[in-house]
């Protein structure tokens, strides 16, 4: 667990970056700071590998305050994956990934042969191995800087900003694979962005930074988009929060009625309430002429459906 | 006159005759004043580049102090430093570090500043101690750059050695003053065509070193 004890980060010039900020960061989940440019969300990131040190308050990476460890020891423990991913353009990809086994002194055979493995688990082909920076897409090389960050195993990932410098597509299929990733290892991991829908979609915990450094609010996506704060938290969430929030809700609970006579899948929208959201229900019932949303299980079988009443009651809670 | 421009017999008696203005000896002192103070140059650039990378209030005064030295003519410091190291190579491979200086100085600093900010920040992150972070990342990012300033550095200290000819120590220059006092050009010729064999050989070396150094480099040369 990571905890921030009434930090704050002044500068000489008297800039207030971080202030008094008191946070726990939960073990094996994400937790997302969130905020515009200038709330400090960067700050507070790097505070936790020391890239920055506080001026006030302290951070406690397992009960144990980080100023008392060793720099470059403590960041070799924490990966960390960057904006426009940092990879070394002078090194080859299997050996950008082996960084940190490398700087612990891993046997070669044993850094690299661990790096092959980390390339396949990020979703790139093991021939990119041999290749340089240079040669990958702006999404590659960025899955390549999470499989660096992952290498030595270590406990916590920090993610600054990771997925902003890539197109939306791109972006969209990168935040899926890290909540993959992340069902399978279940890291500590601080991402920062100021993309307040990137927050709820990857965050189990948000927390909205303000300018200035203040902390806002703390919440789960769903509590948060439900019930902002304050006005900065609410304009800052923007529209659509009640729609947003339904994607946070599932579709299990909902009644299913007997499908009519001649109700298939055809020219209908479909869900399914097994995995999906209240959110994409609702999604199918609009798309439907007859308003019902098509309830069918994995292989495509229909096993009811929902009317848009229904469905707005279910959002209603 | 009907004197042929090139006298094949005149080089076929002067490449190596014995003497110490033979061809050949000229041309091997020629690429000792050369290479020396681009050597030299070179482990002097290095750290003052990197101190003025690392503080940058030291660059312009820097810069400025070289673009001074290289503004002299290279004449005017042979003639202080004859004083001091007398008719010897000396006497011109000092000026020609200056010289060199002036090159390479600049081009460590932007190789420094060609490293991304985004992988500097990375290599920290990583857990780089700062030395470690400058001789395994930082440094070698900065190679292309600093060998395209050594291309500079080496081609004109070729070229500049040969005015060292006039006290007496210009490896090939001798052969420009030796013509010209005779009004006879087969030793201009040559001095010349050596001189820019020399400068495009050195040139070709630094090329291919670069390809072998940088493969990962996108700016081939």
């Amino acid at each position: 667990m990571i905890t921030f004890d009434g930090v704050t980060k002044r500068y000489a010039d008297g800039t207030v970056a971080v202030d008094d900020l008191s946070l726990e960061v939960p073990d094996g989940a994400i937790t997302v700071f969130v905020g515009p440019s200038g709330c400090g969300k960067t700050t507070s990131l790097r505070m936790i590998n020391r890239m920055i040190d506080p001026t006030g308050g302290r951070i406690l990476l397992d009960g144990k305050d980080v100023t008392a460890v060793d720099p470059a020891t403590l960041r070799r423990g924490i990966g960390y994956v960057i904006q426009q991913a940092g990879l070394f353009p002078h090194r080859r990809i299997v050996d950008n990934i082996a960084t940190v086994p490398f700087l612990l002194g891993w046997d070669k055979k044993k850094a690299r042969a661990r790096a092959m493995e980390l390339l396949e688990r990020v979703g790139l082909d093991p021939k990119m191995a041999r290749r340089y920076p240079y040669q990958l897409s702006g999404g590659q090389q960025q899955r390549v800087g999470v499989a660096r960050a992952l290498a030595a195993d270590p406990p916590v990932l920090l993610m600054d900003e990771p997925f902003s410098a890539v197109d939306p597509i791109v972006r969209t299929s990168l935040q899926e694979e890290l909540l993959r990733l992340q069902s399978e290892l279940h890291k500590t991991i601080v991402f920062v962005t100021h993309d307040i829908d990137e927050a709820v979609k990857l965050g189990d915990t948000v927390a909205v930074l303000r300018v200035g450094g203040k902390l806002a609010q703390v919440a789960a996506p769903a509590d948060l988009l439900s019930d902002p704060a304050d006005d900065f938290v609410r304009e800052f969430l923007g529209r659509d929060r009640g729609i947003r929030r339904l994607g946070f809700v599932p579709a299990k609970n909902l009644a299913l009625d007997p499908a009519p006579e001649g109700v298939t899948p055809e020219g209908h929208g479909t869900f399914n309430p097994a995995r999906d959201s209240l959110r994409a229900a609702l999604d199918a019932a609009l798309l439907s002429p007859d308003g019902l949303a098509v309830a069918v299980d994995d292989d495509g079988r229909v096993l009811g459906v929902v009317g848009e009443a229904a469905l707005v009651g279910a959002a209603r809670g | 006159m009907d004197e042929p421009l090139v006298r094949w017999d005149w080089i076929a008696r002067n490449w190596d005759n014995g003497g110490p203005t033979s061809v050949k000896v000229l041309l091997e002192n020629h690429i000792v004043m050369a290479f020396v103070p681009v050597i030299a140059g070179l482990l002097i650039a290095i750290p003052l580049g990197l101190a003025c990378a690392r503080y940058r209030w030291l660059y312009q005064p820097t810069v400025g102090i070289m673009n001074v030295v290289y503004s002299l003519p290279s004449l005017a410091l042979f003639s202080i430093l004859l004083s001091v190291t007398g008719l010897t190579q000396t006497t011109v491979i000092i000026p020609l570090t200056l010289f060199s200086l002036a090159v390479l100085i600049p081009a460590v600093v932007d190789g420094m500043q060609s490293v991304p900010d985004h992988v500097r920040q990375s290599a920290v992150a990583m857990g780089f101690q700062p030395m470690r972070r400058l001789t395994r990342v930082e440094l070698p990012i900065a190679v292309p750059v600093v060998l395209a300033g050594l291309r500079v550095a080496a081609v004109s200290s070729i070229s500049l050695v040969s005015v060292g000819a006039l006290i007496g120590q210009g490896g090939l220059g001798y052969l420009f003053i030796d013509g010209w006092q005779r009004q006879f050009y087969t030793p201009i010729v040559v001095g010349i065509v050596l001189v820019v064999a020399l400068a495009l050989v050195a040139d070709l070396v630094i090329i291919v070193a670069q390809r072998l150094l940088t493969p990962w480099s996108r700016r081939r040369a």
